[in-house]
């Protein structure tokens, strides 16, 4: 494309289907302990 | 739902609901609300739409068909202006299993330290100093596992006041655990968060060994260190501090830890404490916003929000420059996981507070986190007997993006997940409301994370 260049993301969309295994990190067990910081978080099936 | 934003020079757009980012030239900027509001009434004809679009200058016709045509093609491609779709699983969630995962095990309700902004009130947490016993440990620890369904990987935080004044419960609770693993089929991951003043040679060898994660607490500067983390007496703790921090990352071979530190409204000119952080030798670093009542000084108001957005450009600019002089610095605010994040389940239902992350005080009662701890409306149940006060804990299934009216139509909304629950309770009574000034910054330094994204795939 000439005027848009997409990043590589991944679909929530698609991830909605094989999602919600729960074997992730707790949010609050990383660095922050007062706030919320999921999105930087990582999927424990796409790191394997 | 779409979110536009232009910084550092870069037009970025945000496709909410799909997760896509899109970094488009000015054209595709100025032009993208006239062809949302097109496409909600059906108009996907590019002819129709351009007939509707008030011309940008600078560009030809031809510019604007080609672009129109390329924003036409992301929306078929289900990458633009997609819609929610994700709302009707919140009813599953009301009623998911209930696991638990994760323990913050406050293993000292004690601190060495007096730090000025310390929720825990230097490690009490509005009742009596206590260090946990072996026996209430290893029976968290059973009580994890006895509860965590078919979950693999469970981790535990062993958090404070301040662990290191428990330690050889820690190491006794960390070889019960191991001895756990293979008989019930789980792997667990330690962490510990520290002020350091303890820590020594030996301590250092055994985080390096079982931790996979440790939190040091340092703020930046000595003055600005000192004013909040002082020793009881007084006296700064950063001359103490900083060369047991240094010695032990490198021996972590500067892996698997955060310095982490906390601004206030003293020093809202924080960006020189990440880069002094940076400066003392750390790669790895986390500097959040105090979460203060109004009534203290060094709490961040409302009239302080323009200088610290400001603040987290500044922050972006000079990590940037770093990261291309080949110094990079790992802001824990500024990371963010486009490609691996996490799965819309996960970004729906948030930290997990109440429900899969439960925090155990010394004597054994557990809470929905670290900070409930103390707050008697809050308490869950115990290590012995389990969660007998369901009530709570079905409040904090039902706390997720959708139960929250403020995230309805916020961008932000997958990436913090509606943020902290207890933020939320301490300022406002309840725990689907959110801390706004918190919000304020969230946004800022998810649209900051993103541009340096934007900034590193050029």
């Amino acid at each position: 494309m000439k005027h848009i260049k997409t990043l590589n993301t991944r679909n929530l969309k698609e991830s909605m289907k094989a999602g919600g295994c729960g074997e992730c990190q707790t949010s609050c067990q990383s660095a922050c302990k007062t706030s919320c910081t999921v999105g930087n978080q990582s999927c424990e099936k796409i790191g394997k | 739902m779409i979110h536009r934003y232009c910084n550092h020079g870069f037009y970025i757009v945000l496709d909410v609901n799909s997760g896509s980012v899109h970094v488009v030239d000015r054209l595709v900027y100025e032009l993208l609300p006239a062809v949302e509001e097109a496409v909600l009434k059906n108009v996907t004809e590019v002819s129709e739409i351009m007939r509707r679009l008030r011309p940008i200058e600078g560009f030809s016709e031809e510019d604007h068909r080609e672009a129109v045509e390329e924003i036409l093609a992301l929306k078929d491609a289900g990458m633009l202006f997609t819609e929610d779709i994700y709302q009707d699983q919140v009813f599953d969630f009301q009623n998911r299993q209930s696991v638990v995962k994760a323990l913050c095990l406050h293993i000292a309700h004690d601190c060495n330290l007096a730090c000025g902004y310390c929720f825990a009130e230097e490690g009490e947490y509005h009742g009596r100093r206590a260090l946990m016993s072996l026996e209430t440990g290893k029976r968290a620890l059973d009580f994890l596992v006895e509860h965590s369904g078919s979950r693999v990987n469970l981790e535990v935080d062993f958090f404070g006041g301040e662990p290191l004044m428990n330690f050889e419960v820690v190491k006794e609770l960390v070889a019960y655990g191991r001895s756990l693993e293979e008989p019930r089929h789980k792997k667990f991951r330690f962490t510990l968060t520290t002020n350091g003043v303890l820590l020594n040679d030996e301590i250092a060898e055994f985080l390096n060994r079982e931790m996979s994660n440790v939190v040091l607490s340092l703020d930046g500067r000595q003055e600005v260190n000192d004013r909040m983390r002082p020793f009881r007496g007084g006296q700064g703790s950063y001359e103490r501090i900083v060369p047991k921090f240094q010695k032990l990352v490198k021996s972590r071979g500067q892996k698997d830890y955060y310095v982490r530190g906390t601004f206030t409204r003293h020093n809202l000119d924080f960006t020189k404490d990440v880069l002094h952080l940076a400066d003392l030798g750390f790669e790895q670093i986390s500097v959040e916003p105090v979460v203060a009542p109004k009534t203290e000084a060094y709490a961040i108001r409302e009239e302080d929000v323009p200088q610290i957005l400001e603040e987290y450009d500044k922050l972006a600019d000079a990590l940037l420059e770093r990261k291309k002089a080949g110094k990079p610095v790992h802001f824990f605010h500024f990371m963010i996981d486009l490609e691996g994040g996490p799965c819309v389940t996960k970004r729906l239902s948030g930290c997990g507070s109440g429900t899969e992350y439960l925090a155990v005080t010394p004597w054994g009662d557990l809470y929905p986190c670290h900070q409930f701890v103390g707050q008697e409306r809050f308490l869950m149940g115990n290590v012995y007997d389990g969660v007998v006060n369901t009530r709570i804990r079905d409040e904090f299934k039902r706390c997720n993006v959708y139960a929250k009216e403020k995230c309805r139509d916020c961008f932000a909304k997958f990436y913090c997940s509606g943020g902290c629950a207890a933020n939320a309770w301490n300022f406002h009574g309840d725990i689907n409301d959110a801390w706004d000034i918190g919000c304020e910054l969230q946004r800022k330094r998810i649209e900051c994370a993103i541009m340096i994204k934007a900034a590193l795939a050029e």
